[in-house]
């Protein structure tokens, strides 16, 4: 058993902070829709439907080919062959352009041929082609493939595998750190309540939208239309600030859900197998509200959203990347902190460990279950808003549900450090894996693993025997 | 407004492909998780199974729609082998887990390119239910009308052969949930320790049951892409999983005509609501645009919200569905 000590009051200021910004988040989700149809009118005119990804006629992937002289001038070129793995290929015109009608909306690879530029012009990124792209359903997708004067380096095979591979593991950290901020609110919440909150996954998208929407929109889409505010809080806060918001309005939904949804539920007695069944239901419900406001686009941040990737000991990552890592790490810090040091943190872990046992040494269960959800709902977000990099998508929690999962059922169901562990191995197994199979064919790694750790050790690294039943 | 035309689509509707297809997908959750209380999460992942049995043996093997016909079971039996595999021992919740991954691994792997050669990647596969309509005695191209009813030739005979096929498999169900094979999985259902202690194999009855419900869904899946005429990864979405779900608790899980009933009534409540808001008359559906963004788009969104509002109410409310009892109920379980 454990032993409660310490102050409640950080919590309890924190608490009080996210109710604040209870209202905030609701008007912020109902003004979503004002911006939105805006850009909406003439460019959603397909009657197509994501589930059916049927007819979506006239979707393209287009681009120019030209190439950036030194005195910054640009010249297009002609001829170049570009192909989309599974719909066409097409030359670029005079004017350097070209069009690749696609059947569907999706994820396409777009490829250079190389051996059809000019002599003395290269590819800037060799590794970035194939290029990886995502069509949505609002129209043509624009790729750019950045051209420099000189051959196309192609660098000797020994080094670029190394290399790779420390850049791969590199990037499965980034994922595995993202991953586990989503996955710790899964697993705490399932410790809590034994719930397997399906709608976790929308708690992230969410977190990314709305660091969109602040990034963009600021507080005056809060507050509402009155006056036009000064500065910061006019025209769309810095993502820094949004990113925080987007974590308070994360916590207020993940709040709202087990207020107002579930902790009826559990009141009236509403089985487990009933209540996966309602996370279901909000998931695809929250879901397809989000692209209703939101459309099927896929959007950028603000800020920091055309950075390079910078080179440190040979391996590249950008500086938002970097910084998002650390934040990650802090995070993660304080998170294992709360959990091993603070009050809150250890009830948390004891309601986790033993309900029964916990409530009979008097602490309030419920209580802990709502700040458990607070808590993991804020994390969600948080991760969210850091998926949100590569691109704002209303479905892109979704698309890590996977990831989540497999890294929670590996470190082990319930346990807040045993995700953490999982999450990191689920990422680093990922990237990896592109060493031998196709990138596009990554995420099945995720469930590979769910698998074999299923088969293997049921209850996950860090779980134990009786919890698996 | 045109009432006539959305009467006469919501009607068709009633009894149209799309209630058929759902409706026997249904009948496989049925047999999982009506009768035998298993969280399958991803029956659509059975469902493109089938179809990907019948697209890959005619694409790829180059063999006779008839032999395609065969691998549609092959495929959804191997398919609920690995799924059954690691998690049948195991609580609940993990099978669910575990469908879902797969039926959205299962997704992406067939619409990549590296499986373009074998599953015709993002474009799909077609040109494989020619032998099928090749049988129809109605003229493919024309219209045939019955009452209120009107239908393509070409859905006419699949209406035909669905219709038989899925109540001949909701028959057979039937008969085999009064079976003694039957009532061991609605014991395993109630309480599975229990009938443990009665010396029933719960792993290997649940593993069945999964099998069974799988090549279920499999054939669902065959009717649909056989109606559709092209095998398309992207209509396999996750989501049809949980529209599967919501039809099953509509009629209420457990029961024999229930996936057909809730089939009727999702499809004709969502193709009602869908026309009545597209036929709109114009000065309304401009309002509507402006003021809650209603875009045809949005329209279409508007059932998977519906969807989703429907499963999360049934589900805290009416587990047992509209028409189900509280007894037949493994929902209500732990």
């Amino acid at each position: 058993m454990l032993r409660i000590r310490g102050s409640a009051r950080g919590w309890r200021r924190a608490t009080a902070l996210t109710f604040l910004a209870c209202p905030a988040a609701v008007g912020a989700a109902l003004m979503l829709a004002s911006p939105v149809s805006a850009a909406a009118d003439g460019s959603d005119t397909t009657t197509s439907t994501v589930a059916d990804g049927a007819d979506a006629a006239g979707l393209g992937v287009v681009g120019t080919i030209e190439i950036v002289k030194a005195d910054g001038s640009k010249s297009p070129i002609a001829g170049v062959v570009i192909s989309v793995v599974g719909a066409g290929e097409a030359t670029t015109a005079e004017d350097g352009s070209f069009r690749i009608p696609v059947p569907a909306p999706g994820d396409y690879e777009v490829e250079l041929d190389v051996a059809t530029l000019p002599d003395g012009v290269g590819l800037k990124a060799p590794d970035r082609n194939p290029l990886a792209t995502t069509v949505s359903q609002d129209g043509d997708k624009r790729v750019i493939f950045p051209l420099i004067e000189g051959d196309t380096v192609v660098t000797t095979e020994s080094s670029v595998s190394a290399r790779r591979f420390f850049q791969l593991t590199l990037e499965g950290l980034k994922l595995g750190l993202y991953l586990a901020m989503a996955a710790i609110g899964l697993s705490l919440i399932f410790g809590t309540t034994g719930l397997v909150n399906f709608a976790h996954a929308e708690l992230v998208s969410f977190g990314a939208l709305m660091t969109y929407f602040f990034n963009f929109y600021g507080l005056a889409g809060v507050i509402g239309f009155l006056a036009p505010l000064p500065g910061p809080f006019g025209d769309g806060v810095n993502f820094i600030f949004a990113t925080i918001l987007g974590m308070l309005s994360g916590g207020v939904l993940g709040w709202a859900m087990n207020r107002w949804v579930f902790r009826p539920a559990r009141h009236s007695g509403v089985s487990l197998l009933a209540q996966m069944l309602m996370t279901i239901g909000g998931s695809i419900l929250l879901r397809y509200v989000f692209v209703y406001l939101f459309t099927g686009k896929f959007r950028t941040y603000r800020d920091y959203s055309a950075q390079r990737a910078s080179t440190f000991l040979g391996l590249e990552l950008t500086q938002k990347d970097m910084v998002a890592m650390s934040v990650s790490v802090v995070v993660l810090l304080v998170v294992g902190w709360v959990l091993l040091r603070t009050r809150t943190g250890r009830a948390m872990r004891a309601v986790s460990d033993n309900k029964d046992l916990a409530e009979a040494s008097g602490i309030d269960v419920e209580r802990v279950i709502s700040q458990v959800w607070i808590f993991g709902a804020a994390l969600a977000a948080l991760s969210g808003a850091f998926f949100g990099f590569e691109q704002v998508k209303w479905d892109l929690g979704f698309r890590i549900l996977l990831l989540v999962f497999a890294a929670v059922t590996l470190g082990g169901l319930g346990t807040a450090f045993g995700a953490l562990v999982g999450a990191l191995i689920v990422g680093v197994a990922i990237n990896l894996s592109t060493l031998v199979i196709d990138s596009e064919l990554k995420n099945m790694v995720a469930l590979l693993v769910l698998v074999v750790a299923l088969m293997v050790r049921p209850q996950g690294i860090l779980g134990r025997r009786e919890r698996i039943g | 407004m045109d009432w006539g035309f959305i009467l006469e689509r919501t009607l068709s509707a009633m009894i149209g492909p799309e209630v058929v297809v759902y409706a026997l997908a249904a009948v496989g959750l049925n047999v999982h998780f009506g009768y035998t209380g298993l969280m399958n999460f991803g029956q659509v992942g059975f469902m493109a199974a089938g179809a990907y049995g019948m697209g890959i043996t005619v694409f790829w093997f180059g063999w006779s729609f008839w032999v395609g016909l065969l691998f549609t079971f092959v495929y959804g039996a191997v398919l609920a082998l690995i799924l059954g595999l690691p998690t049948l021992r195991l609580r609940a919740d993990y099978l669910s887990l575990v469908t879902i991954a797969a039926s959205e691994t299962i997704r992406i792997v067939a619409r990549s390119r590296v499986m373009k050669p074998v599953t015709g990647g993002a474009e799909g596969i077609d040109a494989f239910a020619k032998p099928f309509y090749d049988l129809s005695p109605f003229e493919l191209g024309d219209f045939y009308r019955l009452g209120p009813f009107k239908f393509l030739g070409r859905d006419v005979w699949m209406l035909v052969v669905g219709w038989i096929v899925l109540v001949a498999v909701t028959l057979l169900v039937s008969q085999l949930m009064k079976s003694p094979w039957g009532r061991a999985l609605r014991a395993i259902r109630e309480d599975e320790d229990a009938a443990r202690a009665l010396g029933k194999n719960a792993y290997s009855y649940k593993m069945q049951s999964l099998m069974l419900g799988g090549l279920i869904g499999a054939l669902a899946g065959l009717l649909q892409v056989i109606q559709k005429a092209s095998v398309q990864a992207d209509t396999f979405n996750p989501v049809i999983t949980f529209t599967i779900w919501a039809i099953l608790i509509i009629g209420g899980p457990g029961r024999v005509w229930s996936p057909i009933v809730g089939s009727m009534i999702y499809w004709t409540i969502i193709v009602f609501v869908e026309n009545t808001l597209r036929q709109l008359p114009a000065g309304t559906r401009t309002n509507l645009e402006s003021w809650i963004n209603l875009s045809d788009f949005n329209i279409g969104m508007l059932r998977f919200i519906l969807v989703g509002l429907g499963l999360l109410l049934l589900a805290r409310y009416r587990p047992q569905g509209i028409f189900g009892s509280r007894e037949e109920m493994a929902l209500d379980r732990r």
